[in-house]
């Protein structure tokens, strides 16, 4: 695999990740999508107190090319959110995983978190898309 | 996809990881593993190859090519030298743009024009609606590849690979019938970058060794391959219309500022002379503004300009300059209400905001 997938992250459709952390989530991007929208310059974050839906547009991911929402992995207050980033949005295609973590969500239904894909099924995921683009 | 064209160097494309889309029919590299930024900083700091041979080419050919050239650009042609190029919108009666292209004289009775791929069909047939005369037009473009290498180290890259002294070439000048590295070939000294550079043409038979031949004199001198992602913000940074974008049916030349290439006294009439005459004389309610965002944000086409509740205008082009380390774009306003204005806003997301106009172009290598 040429992207970086973390094991015990939790993983989207649209390739946001979820890091479950007692009761709480931290949400950023996953490798694979840092790599394919390219350089990030520019990242709208969400308000701290503010209620995120599930599948929903949470905030907002620019590339020099592209605009790209991040949605929700889970329902829930967001209880924190990456300030580094309105600075530093390259951060997230240096290390997605790490410092370039974009808001923290408190999980109202563990099972929403339970629903997402895990290390080996994202990965297959992944696979799939790359062929399908080709 | 039934339809979509390969260049000769869609294999060399593919050899390098570039990624491919599909640009106005034409399978072309939008960006290269180095990325979009990298790219740019490459084109200004050492030297970059962009496949363009999307672009078309249409010769102009007999004793009344020169009036008849007169007739269709807003240009004027009189004033070209032999191997000299100048840039032309081409317009309407009404003055909208049909394209904007380059005119190469070879001699008084042979032209090579230079135009939009996206335009090439509309512009051969629009060139033949116009013709009289002793004028004959050929569509050249399936014929021919071309590349830009466009940077600094582009002149010695190329200059290892021709006898023709490109010291001595002038901007805007170029030599037909050069060999490069063996391959018959129309240099010139143009480009769409804002950087030094050069355009070679050649037939598709001998694209991939002029392909070759530039990609391996180029190893010492740092050049790498570089996209059209790149190529629109390059253009951008230098402030370079792009139709579809600054120029269109919609849009005159003088509304997107092109003043100084649009000769409204030429002696000849000419496809739009009374249409852009009467704007001129009458003022014009747009005209192409360039702004910077003061905070960060990035402006696109098409976002609204805003004077607090009034909207006074859109973006045209926009992006996030590597070489500036800013936001800039281009964006069309009325040019009364820009005159007072020094700070606008920029709506994006239903959010406002500051940007400030700012003279163009926004890069200008020294």
């Amino acid at each position: 695999m040429k992207y970086n997938v973390i094991e015990g992250l939790k993983y989207t459709r649209q390739h946001e990740y979820a890091r479950p952390e007692d009761g709480a989530a931290v949400v950023g991007l996953s490798d694979y999508a840092q790599d394919k929208l390219g350089e990030i310059v520019f990242v709208e974050l969400p308000d701290v107190g503010a209620e995120v839906e599930a599948g929903k547009s949470a905030a907002v991911i620019e590339s020099v090319k592209a605009v790209a929402d991040l949605y929700a992995p889970v329902d829930g207050k967001v209880t924190e959110v990456n300030e580094a980033l309105l600075d530093q949005p390259e951060v997230i295609n240096q290390d997605p995983y790490g410092e370039g973590w974009v808001f923290k969500v408190e999980v109202k239904d563990e099972s929403q978190l339970e629903k997402l894909m895990d290390k080996p099924t994202y990965e297959e995921f992944i696979i799939k898309e790359e062929e399908e683009e080709e | 996809m039934g339809n979509v064209k390969k260049t000769p160097f869609y294999e060399k494309h593919l050899a390098l990881n570039g990624k491919i889309i599909d640009y106005n029919g034409w399978l072309l590299p939008v960006q290269f593993p180095q990325g979009l930024v990298e790219e740019v900083h490459d084109t200004r700091k050492r030297a970059t190859i962009f496949d363009v041979s999307h672009m078309g080419e249409v010769s102009v050919e007999g004793k009344d090519a020169e009036a008849y050239l007169q007739k269709i650009l807003v240009n004027d042609v009189s004033k070209l030298k032999d191997n000299a190029i100048i840039y032309s919108p081409v317009c309407y009666p009404d003055g909208g743009v049909v394209d904007d292209i380059l005119i190469y004289r070879i001699n008084s009775e042979n032209f090579f024009l230079v135009v939009n791929a996206a335009n090439t069909d509309k512009d051969y047939e629009w060139f033949q609606e116009n013709l009289f005369g002793d004028v004959r037009l050929q569509n050249l473009s399936p014929e021919y590849a071309q590349i830009a290498l466009q940077g600094p180290n582009s002149k010695s890259i190329l200059q290892e690979l021709t006898d023709i002294d490109l010291d001595g070439m002038k901007f805007y000048r170029f030599q037909a019938d050069v060999s490069v590295a063996g391959v018959n070939s129309i240099v010139s000294r143009t480009g769409y970058t804002g950087e030094d550079g050069f355009e070679v043409y050649c037939k598709n038979e001998g694209a991939q060794a002029l392909w070759d031949a530039v990609w391996e004199a180029g190893e010492k001198k740092e050049l790498r391959p570089a996209g059209l992602g790149s190529r629109d913000v390059l253009r951008l940074e230098a402030s370079l219309p792009l139709y579809g974008h600054e120029l269109s049916r919609e849009i005159t030349p003088l509304q997107a500022g092109l003043n100084r290439f649009v000769a409204l006294d030429k002696p000849v009439p000419f496809n739009g002379q009374e249409a852009l005459q009467k704007q001129k004389q009458e003022g014009i309610s747009r005209k192409l503004f360039g702004l910077e965002m003061l905070e960060r944000s990035v402006p696109r086409e098409g976002y609204p300009v805003m004077a607090g509740d009034e909207e006074i205008g859109w973006i045209s082009s926009g992006s996030y300059s590597p070489t500036l380390e800013k936001f800039i774009a281009m964006a069309f306003m009325d040019p009364e209400v820009a005159k007072q204005e020094e700070e606008v806003q920029v709506l994006i997301r239903k959010r406002l905001y500051r940007a400030k106009i700012t003279k163009m172009p926004f890069y200008r290598r020294d």
